[in-house]
């Protein structure tokens, strides 16, 4: 039987069982190959979305459990002004090496700021230890989430 | 349509015209191909590497694997230097994996950079002597008069311009000179090497955009999870394949015999669904019998056991390093040193767990979309494996993410092609779980060392003895288990014995990032470290007193081309500078203590200074880690050379504080990251680097900044409690 769920903005069929992770589902039965499998139980955060803007580990949520929540995931995170200015930090100090944790980098960063818009260096490390960098771009990940929450700070002056 | 090839010693290069017009510059590496014994004669058709378009675009091929390392940003970067291109205009595509057009396409070995910094420079002077020339032509002027700006050709007298995008279809007609005879620029001209430039894919990163060797989809693919034993060396008596195929969403289940060699395909059971989940949770239904044969019965503290055995025996099986008459050193000795070292396995755990995909072609071509290190090699054992000519086999290369040296083995390569050559037609993805990652890896090798040295009554240290005991492979230590004669300080001994003695094993081993380096620089510098203790002075000062009569070794002919000697002027720069960061021999925080570490690996010399504390629980805080590094007289690009210095650094602490792969029954222990606890944010310390340049090439730098930073680190543990690490990863109970 299908299942309903609300994915950036729009309404998804997924013909899939409940117990199948979010993750596969939106890799594999929607396409949406943005969100990543690191570890498949929760230790690693690359697989992370937003579920109502918290940030959650996709690859340990089964589709059951989501009803009338909604997901947001990497390749919605543009539409957000946060979401946007940390891709742009994120471009701008080149945070990247492989590459391939950053898209549950971002989202973590996005969910942090979008409840604590100025983090101290301890909050963005407890926010941010969920997600592993095997490249460990650590210190430029902190630098670009520290970028914008300065620029935050100003704004809100 | 003109054609016209010339042939220098690097490069051979054709020009032809672009279809709708423009220029198109084709490229290969003869002296590059034929270092690795590849046919060297221009092959039949040849693809072009900078093509011009009218509207003034310009395009590169990007031709080395990129694993996070930064390579197919920097390639085109020099060749877009010495085209004067407008990088803002530059696009990079990727290559196919062809041996004979590029020469080796390998990420491995920090060998990228040496191996290519003069054929790419020399492909795009070519292509800007020949835009000139057609300025020149068009003009009625000498090509003397004009010069070039970022994407255009201007006549310096009267200031008037032509972009390249105008003069393409021109040069398209000028015959192609030879590169050999081309004036390079003058590195204080570069205008886009050295500049700080974001990473070519970076923006599709961001936007969640499928680039990964995973993210590759194709119409009607299927996904395969592939159940082997746990236990090295085992074969496959049955499973229950029917089980397997009864579960939901299972397409198809069914064995796979392997050669017994664990680099291509070891047996066992391949399960097919709509979704890689699905085929994954299937496997529990399989309940495999397993033949284990001998080698249930290996553990690591096995090992350990009969290592600690070999070394109380004394004489070792083999010597391999001998000079003077240590013997005597030791004998007429003032004072002797020994203490005993040892490291463990590692896994690479790239991020991205191995994966590959693959379509059995009606037409007989298997054609592969991998995230290798080495796809020419997964192109070779493919054909080998499926019996194809190699020209029948097709292998797209994707990006990574990350490698560490894993990649460099494509057993997930032979695996899905083995998969998919049953269902001819239909695509697979192959994809296995962080615990097949994990478990079914190539391990960087466990080592045992038993140092000894002699110091004369002067306190100078007159002697050193190694008995290594490693991993064998037939007569000799397999290859990143090997300790090689000239590994520092053994060539700068008056008296030297390194002998060996050799384990057997299944484990499967492989090249970790900066290979034997990466253990031998914590083994050699921690225990120089205490020879300098034992002396009364610090390392540096003994570093130094090692060095002193040292000479500049020749530059030989390399694998990556020409690869200068040891320098010994290199190590003092290195040393000097980072003791100056550091404000080496002051006074440091209460609690708190500095350690040192140099090393010299992959072309770059690295010296490091790590400051640490410990809290009330005994856990080892790193705050700072001062680091001056010397890879060449010019940084390519500096925001991907400090990222690859910072990331080697944290992995090196990461593995120095808590990593290891432990074998009991013959299987990994370790399955995922809550048992290989990779480095997270908090463990993050400042990190300050400095470039120290010399007149050298410029080379890698995705390796030789880790291996320092073990021995600094542990060395400045025992500036703080007296206690010596001589065991990774640290035991934490030494210091309470
Ligand atoms: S894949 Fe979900 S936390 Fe690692
Ligand atoms: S950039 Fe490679 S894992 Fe984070």
């Amino acid at each position: 039987m299908a299942i309903t769920v609300t994915i950036n903005e729009e309404t998804r069929e997924i013909d899939a069982p409940g117990d199948m992770p979010l993750l596969w589902a939106l890799r594999q039965e929607l396409g949406m190959v943005g969100t990543k499998f690191g570890c498949g139980i929760g230790m690693c955060g690359a697989c992370t979305v937003h579920l109502d803007g918290q940030a959650v580990r996709s690859c340990s949520l089964p589709l059951s459990a989501i009803g009338d929540k909604k997901v947001s995931t990497i390749e919605h995170l543009a539409q957000s002004e946060v979401g946007q200015a940390l891709q742009q930090a994120w471009l701008d100090d080149d945070v990247m090496q492989c590459g391939y944790c950053q898209a549950g980098q971002l989202m973590s960063a996005t969910a942090l700021l979008n409840t604590n818009a100025t983090p101290s260096d301890d909050e963005i490390d407890a926010a941010m230890q969920g997600n592993i960098c095997r490249c460990a771009c650590y210190k430029r990940i902190k630098t670009a989430i520290a970028q914008v929450s300065r620029k935050e700070d100003t704004a809100n002056v | 349509m003109s054609e016209a090839t010339t042939l220098s010693r690097r490069t051979l290069l054709k020009v032809s015209a672009l279809a709708g017009g423009g220029f198109a510059l084709s490229a290969t590496m003869p002296m590059v191909a034929r270092a690795v014994g590849a046919e060297a004669s221009a092959p039949a058709e040849l693809t072009a590497f900078v093509t011009i378009a009218p509207d003034n675009t310009v395009t590169i091929i990007g031709k080395n694997p990129e694993i996070g390392q930064g390579i197919k940003t920097s390639l085109p970067m020099i060749v877009a230097e010495e085209l004067d291109a407008d990088w803002d205009l530059v696009k990079i595509e990727m290559a196919e994996t062809n041996m004979a057009k590029y020469g080796p396409q390998l990420a491995g070995g920090s060998f990228s950079t040496p191996m290519n910094w003069m054929p790419m420079r020399q492909t795009g002077a070519t292509a800007r002597a020949m835009l000139i020339a057609a300025a020149a032509q068009k003009w009625g002027v000498s090509a003397a008069s004009l010069g070039t700006e970022p994407g255009k050709v201007v006549e310096k007298a009267s200031g008037r311009s032509a972009t390249y995008g105008e003069l393409a279809s021109l040069a398209a007609t000028i015959p192609v000179p030879d590169p050999e005879s081309l004036t390079l620029k003058d590195q204080a001209d570069f205008r886009i090497i050295g500049r700080a430039i974001g990473g070519i894919d970076s923006p599709k990163i961001v936007r969640g955009e499928p680039i990964f060797g995973v993210d590759t989809q194709l119409p009607g693919m299927v996904y395969a999870a592939y159940e082997r034993s746990p236990v090295f060396g085992a074969t496959l008596k049955n499973a229950d394949v029917e089980a397997a195929k009864a579960q939901p969403g299972v397409i198809d289940a069914f064995i796979v015999r392997g050669n017994g060699n664990a680099e291509e395909l070891v047996d066992g059971v391949a399960v097919i669904a709509s979704n890689w989940w699905l085929a994954n949770r299937a496997r529990s239904a399989l309940k495999p019998e397993w033949d284990n044969g001998e080698w249930a019965s290996h553990s690591t503290t096995g090992y350990a056991a009969k290592a600690k055995e070999l070394m109380d025996g004394g004489k070792a099986a083999q010597v391999f390093g001998e000079r003077g008459d240590m013997a005597g050193a030791l004998a007429s000795a003032a004072k002797v040193v020994t203490a005993d070292y040892s490291y463990p396995f590692l896994a690479h755990a790239a991020m991205e767990p191995m994966n590959c995909t693959a379509l059995m072609r009606e037409d007989g071509v298997m054609e592969m979309w991998a995230p290798s290190q080495t796809p020419q090699g997964g192109l070779t054992s493919v054909a080998e494996y499926l019996g194809l000519p190699p020209e029948k086999v097709i292998v797209h290369i994707t990006r990574m993410g990350g490698g560490f040296g894993r990649r460099l083995n494509n057993d997930y390569m032979v695996q899905v092609a083995a998969i998919a050559k049953e269902m001819p037609g239909t695509p697979v993805q192959l994809i296995w779980s962080r615990e097949d990652d994990v478990r079914t890896d190539f391990y960087r090798p466990a080592g045992w060392h038993r140092l000894t040295a002699s110091i004369d009554a002067d306190g100078k240290m007159t002697g050193l003895k190694d008995h290594f005991v490693t991993f064998d492979l037939g007569e000799s230590p397999f290859n990143p288990a090997l300790m090689s004669p000239d590994t520092f300080p053994a060539k700068l001994m008056d008296n030297l014995l390194l002998e060996q003695d050799m384990l057997r094993t299944a484990i499967p081993m492989g090249a970790l990032r900066a290979p034997n380096s990466n253990a031998l620089a914590f083994v050699t510098q921690s225990f120089l470290d205490e020879v300098a203790h034992e002396t009364g002075k610090d390392l540096p000062t003994l570093l130094m007193e090692i060095i002193e009569d040292a000479e500049t070794e020749p530059t030989t002919m390399g694998f990556t081309g020409p690869t200068p000697g040891f320098n010994p002027n290199r190590v003092r720069a290195v040393t000097s500078k980072v003791m100056d960061m550091a404000d080496w021999g002051k006074p440091v925080a209460d609690g708190h203590a500095l350690g040192f570490g140099y090393y010299w690996s992959h072309q770059g010399y690295f010296a490091e200074v790590v400051e640490v504390s410990l809290s009330d629980s005994n856990k080892v805080q790193v705050h700072n880690v001062w680091c001056a590094g010397d890879v060449g007289n010019q940084i390519i690009n500096p925001f991907g050379a400090l990222n690859q210095v910072e990331g080697s650094i944290i992995d090196g602490i990461g593995q120095a504080l808590q990593l290891a792969v432990e074998v009991e029954g013959g299987a990994v222990k370790q399955s995922n990251f809550h048992n290989y606890p990779l480095p997270r944010m908090p463990m993050t310390p400042q990190i300050h680097v400095e470039w120290v340049k010399s007149d050298n090439s410029p080379t890698g730098l995705g390796e030789p900044a880790l291996p320092p930073v073990i021995p600094a680190l542990t060395n400045a543990l025992f500036a703080l409690t007296g206690k010596r690490v001589r065991s990774l990863p640290i035991d934490t109970s030494l210091f309470s």
